[in-house]
């Protein structure tokens, strides 16, 4: 049914309170996808990845990852799975190596595997050096590259990325989307969400959330077509000057 | 899998590495935790002392005889009053203890002798500033003691009969009534509290300020490995910090230990877990590293106050009695101070076990029930 399906939600549903987070949403990502999910801020991006990354339970719905139910099984669902958020989860007080040290074997990695996963993220990501620098004392840039090599210790089926690049400089940006694109050639799938236009043009698929509500599923060319507009960050705008319209 | 297997694949293991190097890296926490025994036991041990002693006191001798002076000398020598100078006249005296310069004054009038010669009943006055009554009632009983010692004596002199009664108190367990004994053991248990509840608290706290909690519970560490992990540490903290206190108060107050130290180890794992839990369940509740300590502290304030730790439990009303009972110290302080004072075994502290057992249960229970692996 959704064995080709990276990620499949039904009629996925958030409330907190009187307010609606995510309203019905249905969505299919397919595997090896980059899968930009974007929206105004309160649009229920973030209330939708944590309910895929079972960080919160869904109100109302279901949904796969990887083939897994994430309300019945959400540990099997963390196995399969890296996070990385804006905020990094990274500790300031362990060094680079500790961190991913840590977090591979919070994923299960023993001795000699991972030796050789925690050698082969540093050199993919090129720390070098900096491997017994304190993460706390890392620039923006590497701090995002740390949380993507924690994040992808365990070499996970689907990989969220939640804001990844908010507050990092533009080459630091670009570099971050290289590793996303080896990332996807490596077969993981990819859900992101990003404020930054340039970056949704790069995805393979969109989705746009309003108000918790899905409006429009695509490649970058559909999305522009359906809203008649000559960019995604045309579409952004056109969507927020809707909400507000609406809101309050 | 083997259990073996299984025991080595645990998430445990990384979550102890981790906390035990950033234990290590926070120097400043690790210092509190373990220097603050030592300051707290020295500050405490030497400040607090119940028990008033040496106040400086004025004479006023109008009869300047050989009995005045033993009546004076008798008093110096309970320890209470040290005589810091003679007044001329009752005018003087007064402005002394006015000004703070004595906190006590005696008076022997010049009918003294006279009195005591023609078999009268002689009298001597000692005044004491009682504004504070704790500072004044060892001064107070003390001159009480003293007049009763010297009429014993005097009348042993004239009739050669001893007294007709006499009562001998013995201060068993604390022979010195020193304080220092007594607030040793108390300061072991309030010092755990402030690290279990606290430190533990803020320390999982900081996890979910910073984001990393967040990131923790997307892996497929499990809960059990997640708690222990922040746990574990601040057990080994606290055996570390009551050794410590053990050790100094044997060397710095002379404390003996007159029970099994490994009962009392035993038993304080009971406490600790208890604590822990009152920290655990805080960390649940709170959002912020602030709310953690004000709620802390909010946990920590009746531990102190209503435990008997500072003040005897006995005087309190028995409202108060009663909400001390649903405190781990208030059976933890009975748990210490009846091991290291008392040297009493298990078989008399059954009551205090099984209360702290069940409390601990109760608290892991609760704070377990209410930590979950998902942030909202």
């Amino acid at each position: 049914m959704t064995d080709d399906a990276a990620i499949h939600a039904e009629g996925l549903r958030k409330t907190f309170g009187e307010l609606v987070a995510v309203d019905g949403l249905d969505l299919t990502v397919h595997r090896g996808e980059v899968f930009g999910l974007l929206g105004p801020n309160g649009s229920g991006k973030t209330t939708t990845i944590r309910m895929l990354t079972g960080l919160m339970a869904p109100g109302g719905g279901w949904a796969t990852v990887d083939g897994v139910n994430v309300t019945t099984s959400p540990e099997q669902v963390r196995r399969r799975i890296g996070y990385m958020s804006q905020r990094f989860g990274l500790y300031d007080d362990l060094t680079v190596e500790e961190n991913i040290r840590f977090y591979a074997s919070v994923y299960g990695l023993r001795g000699r595997r991972r030796a050789d996963r925690i050698s082969e993220l540093v050199a993919e990501l090129g720390f070098g050096e900096r491997l017994r620098q304190m993460a706390g004392t890392l620039s923006g840039g590497w701090k995002q590259r740390l949380a993507l090599a924690c994040a992808t210790a365990h070499r996970p089926r689907v990989l969220f990325l939640d804001e990844p690049t908010a507050g990092v400089d533009p080459a630091a940006r670009r570099q971050f989307w290289d590793l996303i694109y080896d990332f996807a050639r490596q077969g993981i799938t990819i859900m992101v969400t990003t404020h930054y236009m340039d970056e949704a043009e790069r995805c393979h698929r969109l989705a746009f959330l309003s108000r918790g509500h899905l409006i429009a599923v695509g490649t970058a060319q559909e999305v522009r077509d359906q809203f008649r507009q000559p960019s995604i960050e045309d579409v952004f705008i056109e969507l927020q000057r809707r909400d507000e319209g609406v809101v309050v | 899998m083997s259990l073996r297997e299984r025991l080595a694949a645990s998430t445990i293991w990384p979550m102890l590495w981790k906390e035990f190097i950033q234990m290590r890296r926070d120097r400043l926490t690790l210092g509190m935790m373990l220097g603050i025994p030592a300051v707290q036991l020295a500050m405490f041990g030497y400040a607090i002392q119940t028990e008033v002693r040496h106040l400086p006191t004025v004479v006023l001798d109008e009869s300047r005889s050989s009995e005045s002076l033993a009546l004076v000398d008798q008093l110096r020598n309970t320890g209470n009053f040290d005589i810091v100078g003679y007044v001329p006249d009752r005018k003087a005296l007064d402005e002394e203890i006015r000004a703070g310069r004595a906190m006590a004054g005696v008076v022997i009038p010049p009918t003294f002798l006279t009195d005591l010669r023609r078999g009268r009943t002689a009298q001597a006055q000692v005044i004491v500033d009682a504004a504070d009554p704790l500072a004044s009632s060892a001064a107070m009983s003390g001159a009480a003691q003293a007049g009763a010692a010297r009429s014993t004596a005097i009348l042993a002199q004239t009739t050669g009969r001893g007294p007709p009664l006499e009562v001998r108190v013995r201060p068993w367990y604390n022979p010195g009534l020193r304080s220092a004994v007594y607030i040793v053991p108390g300061i072991i248990g309030v010092l755990l509290s402030v690290t279990m509840i606290l430190i533990t608290s803020m320390s999982i706290v900081k996890e979910r300020e910073k984001g990393t909690l967040e990131q923790l519970i997307v892996t497929p560490i499990d809960k059990t490995s997640l708690m222990l992990g922040k746990l574990v540490p601040f057990v080994l903290v606290g055996y570390v910090q009551m050794t410590v206190i053990l050790l100094l108060g044997r060397l710095l107050f002379d404390v003996p230990i007159r029970g099994s130290l490994a009962l009392l180890y035993l038993l304080t794992f009971a406490f600790i877990v208890a604590s822990l839990g009152m920290g655990l369940f805080i960390s649940t509740v709170v959002r912020s590293q602030a709310q953690a300590m004000q709620m802390g502290f909010f946990f920590l304030l009746p531990n102190i106050l209503l435990s008997g730790f500072m003040f005897p439990r006995e005087a309190m009303p028995v409202a108060a009695q009663w909400l001390g009972l649903v405190l781990p110290l208030t059976h933890f302080l009975k748990v210490l101070r009846g091991i290291i004072l008392k040297g009493v075994g298990v078989s008399e502290l059954w009551t205090q076990t099984l209360v702290l057992v069940a409390l601990s249960t109760l608290f892991i229970v609760l704070s377990v029930r209410r930590f979950s692996k998902r942030i909202e």
